[in-house]
């Protein structure tokens, strides 16, 4: 089982025939995710990649039934991008795109409160559910079919946390990486919530980093009605205040939004927390265990 | 981006927001010049990126021309030292010459962008010249907020409600309002990420200016205000930063001696993270892209050996879509070009990492290698505790 992505998903590409959209479309394609459509405005009724390319989202939807887009459009035509294919339909929304501006940002949340459209990203690597389907630029290759989802807001640590669970034997249910920058679409509550009702998913993994308060939010939400085990690094307790560390988001503002106090409220909430970076492999194998443990004591 | 007092100020004007007269000057001479126009008494403060100012010497009061000429003698091309420079301080190549005011009480008002709410936030407080931290932390109670509605903008009542709550009646309620309606707008209008009026002054006379305003920028959109973009100080960045940033490197310098090198931001702030775990402090945030190339290796390379702090040094790469043996060839080709002055330990992993094992294997230099970041720390560690 997975969650918003599986081998259902019908993927429209916008900006598919631009450098990066041709390169990743390959690799989505090559993985097996079922890309039916690109949108490059102006060359609708070409062939790019053996898929036809539309002018609108709104058209690939009519003819091609795509119910998810993966956005490679440059960031001042990236807000634009989202809120064509939440107009027309489509019911995921992944933009890769990075650096769109945070006003941009504002009007898309805005406009997305009147859909049920969910959005992923910006400034994300995308989302997998293991040999079913993925949307993004993570090496497909790392990942493999599981019972662990993963939710984070960088990149290449979700592969390190990828690759440590494995080493541990286990695999991914869905791998969703939710963006690096101030405001994004789905945040962390979101996608537990998501996650609690997957029955193929047993725990999952938090990755978070400092700046804002989606941890600290993400913690109560756990404390008060998550039943799975979770296991969570946050990345940054060496970064100094006010200072950007490479992801926009990634700021310790006003003294708020340091990796200690989102560790406590994790802590507090009976999160598994790893100090370093290393153990977070070794951690889901304890929140593991420490479940089925719970689950023997109840049958007893 | 951050600007200086003085940019800030020119910005609000320019959207009504009342700021003190003042001028630019870089010499004595001129501010003796600007003080005789509007003076006598005047204020004069350093321009440097960094707040607490006052504490450090950084604004002082004159009398007349020549004690403003005096004043000026001495703090343009001091370093100026505050609790926010760090001891190293700040050279002070101009300042700021203002009238002085009759004060008779200072405010706050702040403009962030609220990320769980995701809408700007409009803050108001009469407890104004403090660090507003401060204000939140003991008296929260006194820090009025009105959010945005991003359909509607800043609304007519928000400001008079905020303007009523900072006690200002009559026409100083009027030029209040005036004020945070300009302050708003020049926020929206310039994609700012910050505008903060710290102190907000009330004259004597019933006036409201703009003592003090800081105004942050967002980086991503600059491209789309070309005139702030031209604002940047570059005197003001840190010299290895400002070098990277030419390549599109994240490097930010910082105190400890174990130098990194890292693709992705989160996996570079967890290797600062272990670095520190193992007992070490990191020297730097060094971020070279998720796609990163061979080229960007290599200027990441010298850009992390030239911080003369760095006793031994962690690349720590792992490819997904970038490949390993494409970095570890850039990796390899930097330090032939530069030469390998600090022992560095070199951990890939991902797409290709037996054939990037392998061309750093074959290079003939000596890099130490791991398998895990655990290792990578553990290994670099007291290779940089001997350097020292």
């Amino acid at each position: 089982m997975s969650i918003l992505i599986d081998e259902t998903t019908r993927v429209v590409v916008q900006g598919i025939t631009g450098g990066e959209g041709t390169f990743h479309t390959q690799r989505m394609q090559e993985y097996g995710t079922k890309v039916i459509a690109g949108v490059t405005p102006g060359k609708g009724g070409q062939t790019h990649l053996d898929v036809p390319v539309y002018n609108t989202v709104a058209e690939a939807v009519e003819k091609e039934e795509a119910n998810a887009s993966a956005i490679f459009v440059p960031p001042f035509f990236a807000a634009d991008a989202i809120m064509e294919s939440v107009e027309a339909g489509v019911k995921v929304v992944v933009c890769i795109t990075e650096g769109i501006p945070t006003f941009d940002m504002i009007k898309v949340k805005q406009y997305l409160q009147s859909s049920d459209c969910k959005l992923i990203g910006p400034n994300t690597p995308g989302i997998i559910s293991p040999g079913k389907c993925k949307i993004g630029i993570m090496p497909g290759h790392i990942h493999s079919q599981g019972t662990i989802g993963i939710i984070s807001r960088s990149g290449t640590l979700t592969y390190e946390a990828v690759q440590q669970v494995s080493l541990q034997g286990y695999g991914q249910s869905t791998a969703i990486g939710i963006g690096g920058d101030p405001i994004v679409g789905l945040k962390f509550i979101d996608l537990l919530k998501l996650f609690k009702e997957d029955e193929g998913t047993d725990a999952v993994i938090l990755i978070g980093e400092i700046g804002g308060t989606a941890e600290e939010e993400a913690a109560d939400y756990i404390k008060k009605e998550f039943p799975k085990p979770v296991v969570s690094f946050i990345a940054g307790q060496t970064a100094p205040p006010g200072r950007r560390m490479g992801h926009a988001g990634a700021i310790i503002a006003g003294g708020k939004g340091t990796a200690k106090e989102k560790m406590e409220a994790l802590e507090n909430a009976g999160v598994l927390v790893a100090k370093s970076p290393a153990e977070i492999g070794t951690k889901v194998k304890e929140a593991l265990g420490q479940s089925i443990w719970n689950e023997q004591n109840k049958v007893e | 981006m951050k600007i200086h007092e003085y940019q800030a100020k020119q910005i609000l004007n320019s959207f009504s927001v009342q700021i003190p007269q003042g001028e630019v000057a870089e010499t004595a001479e001129k501010a003796r010049e600007i003080a005789e126009r509007i003076g006598p008494k005047v204020v004069l403060k350093a321009q440097v990126h960094a707040g607490g100012r006052g504490k450090g010497g950084g604004i002082k009061m004159a009398n007349g021309p020549e004690e403003a000429e005096k004043i000026a003698q001495e703090m343009i091309g001091m370093t100026l030292v505050t609790p926010q420079t760090g001891p190293e301080g700040k050279l002070v190549r101009r300042i700021l010459v203002e009238e002085a005011l009759d004060i008779d009480r200072e405010l706050y008002i702040g403009i962030v962008i609220d990320r769980a709410k995701e809408t700007p936030v409009v803050m108001a407080s009469p407890e104004g010249g403090v660090e507003i931290e401060k204000v939140a932390a003991e008296t929260p109670e006194l820090i009025f907020k009105e959010y945005i509605n991003p359909a509607t903008g800043f609304l007519g009542f928000q400001a008079r409600k905020l303007a009523f709550k900072l006690g200002l009646r009559g026409d100083t309620f009027k030029q209040g309002v005036k004020f945070i309606t300009g302050l708003y707008k020049a926020f929206q209008a310039t994609d700012a990420s910050l505008a903060e009026i710290n102190p907000l002054l009330i004259t004597k006379q019933g006036n409201v200016l703009a003592l003090d305003a800081k105004m942050n920028f967002d980086d991503n959109a600059l491209p789309r205000h070309k005139d702030i973009a031209e604002m940047r100080d570059l005197d003001e960045e840190e010299p290895l930063e400002l070098e990277a940033s030419k390549y599109n490197l994240n490097y930010i310098k910082l105190d400890g001696n174990v130098g990194c090198m890292v693709n992705g931001a989160g996996l570079a702030m967890a290797t600062m993270d272990i670095i520190m775990h193992t007992g070490g402090m990191p020297a730097n945030f060094l971020d070279v892209g998720g796609g990163v190339s061979e080229e960007a290796v290599k200027n990441a390379f010298k850009i992390l050996v030239s911080d003369k702090d760095v006793k031994a040094a962690l690349i720590n790469i792992f490819g997904g879509i970038v490949r390993c043996d494409l970095v570890a060839s850039g990796i390899v080709k930097a330090a032939k070009e530069v030469g390998l002055n600090v022992p560095m330990v070199v951990r890939l992993e991902g797409t290709n990492v037996e054939q990037g094992k392998k061309i750093l294997e074959e290079s003939g230099l000596s890099f130490h290698s791991a398998s895990s970041m655990r290792e990578a720390a553990e290994k670099v560690v007291p290779l940089a505790q001997q350097g020292q």
